[in-house]
């Protein structure tokens, strides 16, 4: 049973780039998607629907389209990647911070959309009452909403985490498969399946990925029960 | 402290056009639902913003529509208690308590937490998640809540109507003391004569998006023939009175009026203290003579001053006992068989037992600043 336990180097390093990925990737999400969420359940604009569209569009093209127009906006030569490079030094093609990108597209609107249905649920008559208390509008998101929505938060960001977890497609297309920089655990596992006698290793890092998907999960779980006991909500 | 609103709005079919200006302690805006109160009381918290007009509160302009003023809620320093108390489920009962606080600049606070919490008798809550009060517990928070902010006008937005009786009988003599015993100035949303009559200093009567009474609670209250039907039954007279003895051995409170002694079951309130009673109408004999051999105990002689026609077979008669006013509803035939007329010399005749704890409450202090 051992050889299940024992992973090799190069498989750690996929172990660890993957969670890296798919924890930076669900952090950098979260303020724009609480943004955006705040946008589509609150705000009344011009262009509501194309938004909305925008922001489902991953959810439901080919990852290897997301990837492909991820490569051609934020590679070396897209706009996006060229100003980004110059101005900021931020580099995404064949990086790790591009897997993360793609992960984090990848996983925006179920992001977007957890956090969004959690702001439609919250009270606003509680937020008029923070109001006639003195607390201004930045104040009133800050002390009354942002609380309220707290289960909707985890929920977004495991969501997103767990897609980070899995994403494939996209990243494969953008950022390629290289090995302790690009190189995450679904592509790993890919890898293995592609070279004769990868069974074992391919298995293994199966294993890997179970055991953080659940914990993942049964985190979420104890944090938004514990959220809720406190709120003790009516 | 005097609030002034002048305002017209517009909301679909509905037209508020409401003008009224009040200096009392306790001001009621009263009518049945549907005539625009909540929606006024809003406009003064700043949650709705009025189509077109001026409001003012101790003489500081928070809405002037043709200068563009529109001062937004968290700057008014106006505190409000809703129906619904609207606590933050998130925050314990004294997170609550102080959340205000900290909105309200240092020189501006006024409010001491352990003198609120004394008010309202809400000490043993503190610890206490809102979820677990009852409704007049939660009630009870909701005003201090709104007091500890240190507003310089407190509204309440029928405070009492999402609770049963006994619940709301537990309440009204803590907004007694608030109204007694602090010095912000109170509006107060109503469609219930008992809490109107009970409670307030003035009262502004709406019906339909207008005003159509506005005064002193004694004189608004008699006009029986602008109460909402439903409440029809509840109207009569409102009297300030002062305990003048109790009588331990039939257990009852003799009460000290301008229109003679009138006898209720037993009161809590010390002699001397201020007792507001309202004398349903309905709860009212007339008699052209002194009667003898009766068993109600209140008698009161006077002089009637009006006449008007009352619902169905009723009249409402007002008599006039030594300069106060007292109502009384009766039939039109009784009218004719009793030769009633202006100017007629009758008594009033009142069962002490007409009186309970609806009809009954703490007057206001005589010394009370407008």
């Amino acid at each position: 049973m051992n050889w299940l336990l024992d992973l090799t180097p190069d498989e750690w390093n996929a172990v660890r780039l993957s969670i890296k990925v798919a924890t930076v990737a669900m952090l950098a999400s979260l303020p724009p998607g609480i943004m955006i969420a705040l946008l589509l359940a609150r705000a009344k604009f011009w262009g509501k629907t194309l938004l909305n569209g925008l922001v489902h569009l991953p959810l439901i093209l080919p990852p290897v389209v997301t990837g492909y127009l991820l490569l051609l906006t934020f590679g070396k030569r897209g706009p996006a990647g060229a100003f980004l490079a110059e101005h900021f030094g931020i580099v995404f093609s064949f990086r790790w911070t591009g897997a993360a990108l793609a992960c984090g597209v990848m996983g925006f609107p179920l992001m977007v959309r957890a956090i969004r249905l959690s702001i439609e649920a919250v009270d606003r008559r509680m937020e008029a009452a923070a109001g006639t208390l003195g607390a201004n509008p930045l104040w009133v998101f800050a002390t009354i909403t942002l609380p309220l929505i707290l289960p909707g938060l985890i929920a977004g960001a495991i969501l997103s985490f767990a897609k980070a977890m899995g994403e494939f497609g996209a990243t494969i297309t953008f950022v390629s498969n290289i090995p302790n920089e690009t190189q995450t655990l679904p592509s790993a596992i890919y890898t293995f399946t592609q070279v004769p006698g990868g069974d074992e290793g391919a298995l293994r890092l199966t294993l890997v990925s179970i055991v953080i998907s659940m914990a993942a999960l049964v985190a979420s779980e104890v944090l938004a029960r514990r959220v809720g006991r406190r709120m003790d909500i009516e | 402290m005097t609030v002034l609103v002048d305002i017209s709005h517009r909301l679909g079919d509905f037209s508020l056009d409401v003008r009224f200006e009040s200096a009392g302690r306790l001001t009621a805006l009263f009518g049945p639902s549907g005539s625009g109160k909540t929606t006024l009381i809003n406009m003064i918290a700043g949650l709705i913003r009025p189509g077109k007009g001026r409001i003012e509160a101790d003489g500081r302009v928070l809405v002037d529509t043709g200068a563009g003023i529109f001062v937004p809620k968290h700057k008014r320093r106006i505190g409000m208690v809703f129906q619904d108390a609207r606590l933050f489920p998130h925050m314990s009962v004294a997170g609550n308590l102080r959340y205000g606080r900290w909105f309200t600049p240092a020189a501006e606070r006024y409010a001491d937490m352990d003198a609120v919490v004394e008010l309202l008798g809400i000490g043993p809550l503190l610890d206490r998640r809102p979820a677990k009060l009852s409704g007049g517990e939660r009630q009870r928070v909701a005003i201090g809540r709104a007091l500890l902010a240190s507003p310089r006008l407190l509204l309440m937005d029928e405070p009492l109507a999402s609770l049963d009786e006994a619940r709301k009988a537990e309440i009204l003599p803590y907004i007694e003391r608030l109204r007694d015993e602090t010095k912000i100035p109170i509006v107060y949303v109503s469609h219930s004569v008992a809490e109107v009559a009970r409670l307030a200093s003035d009262v502004v009567m709406l019906a339909q998006g207008n005003v159509i009474a506005s005064g002193p609670t004694e004189a608004v209250m008699q006009r029986l023939d602008l109460l909402p039907a439903e409440e029809r039954g509840e109207g009569g007279a409102v009297l300030d009175t002062r305990v003048l003895r109790h009588d331990e051995t039939f257990g009852m409170t003799v009460l000290g009026s301008a229109a003679g002694e009138i006898r209720v079951p037993r009161l809590g309130a010390p002699a001397g203290a201020p007792v507001r009673i309202r004398i349903r109408a309905r709860d009212v004999m007339i008699a052209t003579e002194q009667p003898a051999g009766l068993s109600a105990l209140n008698i009161l002689p006077g002089t009637i001053v009006a006449i008007s026609p009352g619902e169905g077979p009723a009249v409402d008669v007002s008599i006039d006992c030594h300069g106060a006013i007292v109502l009384a509803r009766i039939t039109e035939q009784s009218q004719h068989a009793l030769k009633l007329r202006l100017g007629g010399h009758v008594f009033a005749v009142i069962k002490t037992v007409s009186f309970d704890r609806a009809n009954t409450g703490a007057g206001l202090p005589a010394e009370a600043d407008g």
